[in-house]
């Protein structure tokens, strides 16, 4: 083994031993659980800089990336699977954002967990996680990356029902497990499809292992071997997976309960990493995307509607981190909306600048909730800027970001989708997100209003007590709001030709090419300098009506005004604030409808088909119960049945024998 | 004494219905072992009888009467082995008391 597929390897190892000694010694070590899981972190944090700086900066494995086997995983016959890893451009780029995130979360959580009785099984989980994750962008075949896809979901699983003592944190972890199984269904019977289709589940083409499945289908399907259709089908099922991780319509519900989970869970897992998982499979599998254009056109339809009925529903939440989830929701639904488009380096570059300001947002909520002794409601909170000013300036930084106002990170890469959008001639996709670019500013300074400006609504037997968060906490707001400031001008300057489109160009030029897109270049004074400040002002809009609504600063919210605001669309309030209902339609089709369902099947089994066993049963018992009579232990009675049937057959004998 | 076959198949089946009437109706197992030499010497009686009258079996009915004596013999040393077994059991020798072979 080289160097580089050691470090490769440890990059797995590190975490996995840090899980696993852990959970061996956590609890001995009460608050300083974090001894060992927390280093570890910042360990694989230093050793994935060092793999990224390899592979997009010295670019020591090429453009193919390092492909390499570990050992061979599922030898069995002909079905062989190996362990083989790989890292190339698009790899590198997650790694930026798995490590540097869960790196800052492992140092937040530090100080976020020490009351917590169990931290020691959090910090356990955590670094499970991080392998897990790690495990998901580094695999190089499909039955790997599903594993790693289950892991995570499992972590997700235990992390979102961490407080399992409390009933709503265990059934959202229910519920996140089960509409995952769901999309995860789907993307089992797409792997099966690969398999039977091509006969091989690895990625990409290597010397060792032969031609993989991203150059075998679409050499199938253009030789004629598959149809058309069939290859939109294994892509639908594959992207089924997609939309379950990464929480898409009308999958999306599971994501909003998952923040009964602790606050560095919800950056970490439901923001930055794992819910991205499903944009990275469909940018890792975009050979065979671009296949099916029907497909590419659903992608982009999930994506975007996703993004407005989230966006829609985060307008009237009152719990802070329930406005972020559905946020993330909407961010999500962008980025598929991107890839739906064809724009698969916009929309990675989008998933790296969301992880770090949503992971910023997250982890700020987190500070606030703890400052306020755990109240997550927006409606007791208000006036906090003067009292937690650090979380209060990086929080601003974060919804800036996320709001799309230039020069921040979020302006680059939303500006990318939506610009890519109505360039490869998706009008509709480019309009509804200039909207969506809308609602989100107004949802993100609605969240800042209510918190931090106006009138405190703290308890007051609270309001005192409220403090700034120790240094744990507040180095890693800072460091992420940093990246959050800059990352989309250091990456994405120029636009359309920053470094992300030189590191990612490469790998999705292919796809690139199958759906005809023209690379026309950018130019300022015409349609692209457009799109631009359409965009820009768009979100500047956002921001304004939110401002006007809920103060800034020392400003003044206008509550009378929001409140006849609300009371002149019921209908529409009533609507959002309900989530659009999607949990009582689940309720009313699967719960009360599926349960009539299995009822009914349940009263076919009980009644017809035990029905027909036991009633073979009680006939064969009741005919042996009445026959059992003539057995009465006497010997006479037998005697005499020996003499009578002498008798029958003596006589019969004499009458019909002796004919 | 009579010279006809008749009259010793006659006195045979009665001693039959006798030994058969005896084992139905006694309950006790002393008489209904007696009942069944009684009906096994009916035949022997049968046997016999057919034997003096009919010259070519006359030999083989000998044969037969001396057989049956003998699993007439060995059949009431096994039945009044068993009787007495059970007797000893149950004290009685009363065959309807003997109930644990029912149902």
């Amino acid at each position: 083994m080289t160097t580089d597929q050691i470090l490769v390897s440890l990059l797995l190892a590190v975490p996995l031993a840090g899980f696993g000694l852990t959970a061996l010694l956590g609890r001995r070590l009460h608050t300083r659980a974090w001894i060992i899981a927390v280093p570890g972190l910042v360990l694989t944090w230093a050793i994935g800089m060092y793999v990224v700086y390899q592979t997009l900066f010295v670019h020591a494995f090429g453009e193919e990336g390092l492909h390499f086997t570990l050992y061979s995983w599922v030898p069995a016959g002909s079905f062989n699977i190996d362990f083989n890893l790989a890292v190339d451009s698009l790899t590198a780029v997650l790694l930026i954002v798995v490590t540097t995130v869960g790196m800052l979360v492992h140092v937040y959580s530090i100080g976020y967990m020490a009351q917590d009785p169990g931290r020691w099984r959090f910090f356990a989980y955590l670094n499970l996680f991080m392998f897990s994750m790690l495990l998901l962008v580094l695999a190089d075949n499909f039955m790997l990356l599903f594993a790693a896809w289950e892991l995570v979901g499992l972590c997700s699983y235990l992390l979102i029902g961490f407080w399992y003592k409390r009933n709503s944190a265990a059934l959202a972890a229910k519920k996140a497990f089960i509409v995952n199984r769901v999309g995860d269904f789907g993307f089992a019977l797409g792997i099966a499809a690969v398999w039977t289709t091509v006969g091989t589940l690895n990625f990409s083409t290597t010397e060792a292992a032969g031609p993989g499945a991203f150059e075998l289908l679409p050499a199938a399907l253009h030789a004629g071997q598959i149809a058309p259709w069939m290859m939109t089908g294994i892509v639908l099922l594959l992207f089924m997976g997609a939309m379950g991780k990464s929480a898409q319509f009308p999958l999306h519900v599971w994501l909003p309960d998952a923040m009964e989970g602790p606050t560095p869970v919800s950056a970490l897992i439901h923001a930055a990493t794992m819910v991205n998982a499903g944009v990275y499979f469909v940018a890792r599998a975009n050979p065979l995307f671009v296949e099916a254009p029907q497909a590419m056109a659903f992608v982009a339809a999930i994506g975007i509607f996703t993004a407005i009925l989230a966006a829609s529903i985060a307008f009237t939440q009152r719990d802070i981190k329930r406005v972020l989830a559905y946020s993330t929701l909407s961010q999500l639904g962008y980025m598929f909306a991107g890839l739906g488009v064809g724009a698969f380096a916009s929309a990675i570059f989008h998933l790296m600048t969301h992880g770090f300001f949503k992971g910023l947002l997250f982890l700020g909520s987190g500070s606030v909730i703890h400052a306020v002794h755990e109240e997550q409601d927006m409606n007791r909170m208000g006036g906090l800027w003067r009292k937690i000013p650090i979380t209060h300036a990086t929080m601003l930084i974060g919804s800036i970001a996320i709001a799309g106002i230039p020069p921040l990170a979020g302006f680059f890469s939303k500006d990318e989708i939506l610009g890519s959008a109505f360039k490869n001639g998706f009008m509709w996709v480019w309009a509804i997100g200039v909207v969506v670019a809308v609602m989100t500013g107004f949802y993100m300074f609605r969240l800042m209003g209510k918190t931090f400006y106006g009138e405190s609504h703290v308890d007051p037997q609270v309001a005192p007590k409220v403090h700034e968060s120790p240094w744990s906490m507040t180095l890693p707001l800072i460091l992420l709001a940093i990246a959050a400031a800059s990352l989309g001008v250091v990456l994405g300057w120029p636009i359309e030709g920053g470094l992300i489109h030189q590191w990612l160009g490469p790998i999705f030029e292919h796809a690139s090419e199958t759906l005809g897109l023209h690379e026309a270049p950018f130019e300022f004074a015409g349609i692209d300098g457009t799109l631009l400040i359409i965009g820009a002002a768009a979100g500047a809009l956002g921001v304004a009506f939110g401002i006007w609504f809920f103060g800034l600063f020392g400003m003044r919210e206008r509550r009378v005004t929001v409140e006849r605001l609300a009371n002149s669309m019921r209908w529409l309030y009533r609507a959002s604030f309900a989530k659009w209902w999607f949990d009582e339609l689940n309720d009313f089709i699967f719960v009360r409808f599926g349960g009539w369902v299995a009822r009914a099947l349940w009263w076919f089994d009980v009644r017809v088909v035990d029905g027909t066993v036991n009633g073979i049963a009680a006939l064969t018992q009741g005919t042996g119960r009445g026959i059992r009579q003539i057995q009465t232990g006497r010997v006479q009675n037998y005697a005499l049945g020996i003499a009578a049937g002498l008798l029958v057959i003596a006589i019969t004998y004499i009458f019909v024998g002796a004919r | 004494m009579s010279h006809s076959l008749d009259a010793y198949l006659v006195l045979s089946a009665l001693l039959f219905g006798i030994g058969t009437f005896g084992f139905l109706a006694r309950r006790n197992a002393i008489a209904m072992l007696m009942s069944i030499e009684l009906m096994l010497n009916a035949v022997n009686l049968a046997a016999v009888a057919f034997g003096a009258f009919t010259p070519e079996l006359q030999a083989h009915a000998a044969l037969i009467a001396l057989l049956v004596m003998a699993v007439a013999a060995a059949e009431a040393t096994v039945g009044l082995a068993i009787v007495i077994a059970i007797y000893r059991n149950r004290r009685t020798p009363l065959v309807d008391e003997y109930s644990s072979m029912r149902e």
